[in-house]
């Protein structure tokens, strides 16, 4: 049995109301105690004081806004290569949810960066770029409602995600030679002398799969509404037609 | 040089149109589509002329030898009837447009800006189009809509003169060309509302 | 090609065909700017690199609402794709007209509303080169989101919110190296930058575009 089987919009709704529950469960549980435990069970740090705990919601936003977009992107592909309506339709899902994640990070991000660093905002490379990522992810939305017929919509905004991925690599490199940056450095790393404390690195783990777990059970979900969708639109089209 | 269509499928918004559609269309013939409004005859068309993909079936022939005029007549109005052709000439690697000016009466008009002619007579120069494209196969699509009489006849001559030069047509139409040609009529071939085609909105079903 | 070009020259220059519109909206931009910040040399010196670029940009994409939408009105674009030009031609000659007709006169007028905006004499050089560099790559992105949108009715609006976020690497590099000639620093390396841009996006972007006008025109 192939992955390529739950390409099928029928078969891809059965199974995900199946796993629905899990990832909800796990979502819930991830992110309920994780965020319990970093809040109330962590010491503050001696600079940051209590803002450090902010980390719990910044640094699994941040990540989950440009996995999001590496998802849409790779949706993209798998729908101009092989044309499975599941695949294109969870890259319409996956964008929404792409940019609350990228909203939550800048919105933290802001109330972390007031005490901290005494502003709001600036225009720091990081900052900037996923200014530029919440803009590139409106556009992709609004070609999307653009454009009523849905295979037409599917292939422009897949072509769109494509050239929009290359830009967006090219806007973080412009934005890093143009302004060097206050942002510290990357938060996590696969270099474990670079990551933060242990105290505060095991919730921030557990944070980190509940908004995966999240992210997930959204996009399945959405994907079940945007195919259930289709259908309703499939099946008017029969009917006129008959 | 002919044109073969073996069992061609057509979809349009994700449906099914037609299926089965099958013709020949040899060197020296013209063949004229009919259907009611709506049965596809466009879709067909565009699909023949490769502006979209058939779902299933085979097209013999091939796309470079086909010239396509569809409802418009992609005229720009601010270039004279002269510069329009020799637009569209250029662009399909031909020099020669007063044959084409000739054969549509359009000589008088040559100069005169494309925005400031009738209805019939951009059409007329629509119709032109065909001529300066040097392509053996034309497909026309409602190519008498706002044409007079004389201008329908005309068009008809022009039809006649290209098939006896060994090209062939394939017109979709309501009116009678007095061309020595074929019909298909194309309501037989509607695609079942339930017909399974490969259609990109069965998947949903 | 070249009648494809030289049509699409023609039209631009003959009435209607909107040839000017940019280089206005560019003047107008240019004369608004002081009255918003204030008179002061020493600030409209600074900033004149930045806003510059700026006015051009918008002025470039203003004007893409013309470059597909009339020839997809009328038909063009459906005859042009059953005609031997393979699409990917036809999309880059479009925007070199593009160019020709709305990036050219912006380069050429620039140093011209430097003078207005009190631009530091070494930037004027400078100003002209990255603009020259720069303005294809805006006209061969924006093709693209002509393509895009093209059959989105009244999808102006729609195009410019694409578009925007794909000049961004464009602007910066280009600002920069204006703004860096300007105070007398080294422009070399956006420069180069920019150039390369402008390169990458000549030898691809008219793929993307004739792939976005293809499923458009299905």
């Amino acid at each position: 049995m192939s992955l390529w089987e739950y390409a099928n919009p029928v078969r891809f709704l059965a199974l995900s109301s199946r796993v629905l529950p899990v990832f909800w469960g796990l979502a819930a549980l991830c992110l309920v105690s994780g965020l319990i435990w970093g809040f109330f069970f962590t010491p503050n740090a001696d600079k940051f004081e209590s803002t450090v705990k902010i980390i719990y919601l910044h640094v699994p936003s941040a990540m989950m806004a440009i996995n999001v977009w590496v998802m849409m992107l790779v949706a993209s592909l798998i729908w101009l290569v092989r044309r499975h309506h599941v695949s294109a339709l969870a890259a319409k899902a996956a964008a929404p949810v792409g940019v609350v994640m990228t909203l939550i990070a800048l919105f933290t991000g802001a109330i972390w960066g007031q005490p901290m660093w005494g502003t709001w905002w600036a225009w720091d490379p990081r900052l900037t770029s996923f200014l530029i990522l919440f803009l590139f992810y409106l556009g992709y939305i609004a070609l999307w409602e653009a454009i009523e017929d849905p295979d037409t919509a599917a292939d422009l905004t897949s072509v769109l995600c494509l050239v929009g991925s290359v830009f967006a690599v090219l806007s973080r490199y412009a934005v890093n030679f143009w302004n060097q940056g206050l942002h510290q450095g990357a938060s996590l790393s696969l270099d474990k002398e670079e990551n933060v404390a242990d105290v505060y690195y095991f919730p921030l783990l557990v944070c980190i799969a509940g908004f995966v777990f999240l992210f997930l059970a959204l996009v399945l979900y959405r994907t079940g509404t945007e195919i259930r969708l289709r259908r309703t639109r499939a099946l008017q089209a029969r009917e006129v037609r008959a | 040089m002919g044109l073969e269509v073996r069992d061609l499928c057509v979809e349009r918004g994700g449906v099914p149109v037609l299926m089965g559609v099958s013709f020949d269309l040899p060197p020296g013939k013209a063949l004229i589509l009919r259907g009611p409004n709506g049965a596809g005859k466009t879709t067909l068309l565009r699909t023949l002329a490769g502006l979209q993909p058939a779902l299933s079936g085979a097209v013999t022939g091939g796309e470079d030898l086909i010239a396509y005029a569809s409802h418009s007549d992609g005229l720009k109005a601010m270039l004279t009837v002269s510069e329009n052709l020799a637009f569209w000439a250029d662009v399909f690697g031909q020099r020669d447009v007063t044959t084409a000016l000739h054969a549509f009466s359009l000589e008088p008009l040559r100069d005169r800006l494309a925005g400031t002619l009738s209805a019939g007579q951009k059409r007329r120069l629509g119709l032109a189009r065909m001529l300066v494209t040097g392509r053996p196969v034309w497909m026309l699509d409602e190519p008498t809509v706002s044409l007079d009489k004389d201008a329908v006849r005309q068009f008809a001559t022009v039809v006649a003169g290209h098939l006896a030069s060994g090209g062939s047509a394939l017109i979709a139409t309501h009116i009678d060309l007095g061309l020595e040609a074929e019909v298909l009529d194309i309501s037989p071939l509607r695609a079942q509302p339930d017909a399974r085609a490969g259609a990109s909105d069965e998947a949903f079903l | 090609m070249k009648a494809l070009l030289i049509r699409d020259l023609t039209l631009a220059f003959r009435a209607g065909g909107g040839f000017g519109l940019g280089l206005a909206f560019f003047l107008i931009v240019t004369v608004l700017v002081p009255f918003g910040v204030g008179p002061h040399s020493a600030l409209l010196s600074q900033i004149a690199p930045g806003i510059l670029w700026l006015g051009a940009l918008l002025a470039c994409l203003l004007s893409l609402d013309r470059l597909l939408a009339l020839d997809w009105e009328d038909g063009t674009l459906d005859l042009l794709a059953t005609s031997p030009l393979p699409l990917e031609a036809a999309l880059s000659v479009k925007a070199l007209a593009h160019w020709l007709t709305t990036g050219l006169p912006l380069v050429l007028a620039a140093p011209v509303l430097g003078i207005l905006l009190a631009l530091p004499a070494p930037g004027f050089f400078w100003l002209v080169v990255s603009l020259a560099l720069g303005t294809p790559a805006l006209s061969v992105i924006g093709t693209f989101g002509a393509a895009l949108t093209v059959g989105v009715k009244r999808g102006g609006l729609l195009m410019s919110l694409l578009v925007l976020p794909l000049y961004v690497p464009t602007l910066i590099f280009g600002a920069e190296a204006a703004r860096r000639g300007a105070t007398g620093m080294d422009p070399a390396t956006p420069l180069l930058m920019l150039a390369g841009i402008t390169a990458g996006t000549i030898a691809i972007m008219p793929f993307a575009s004739a792939a976005a006008l293809r499923v458009n025109l299905r």
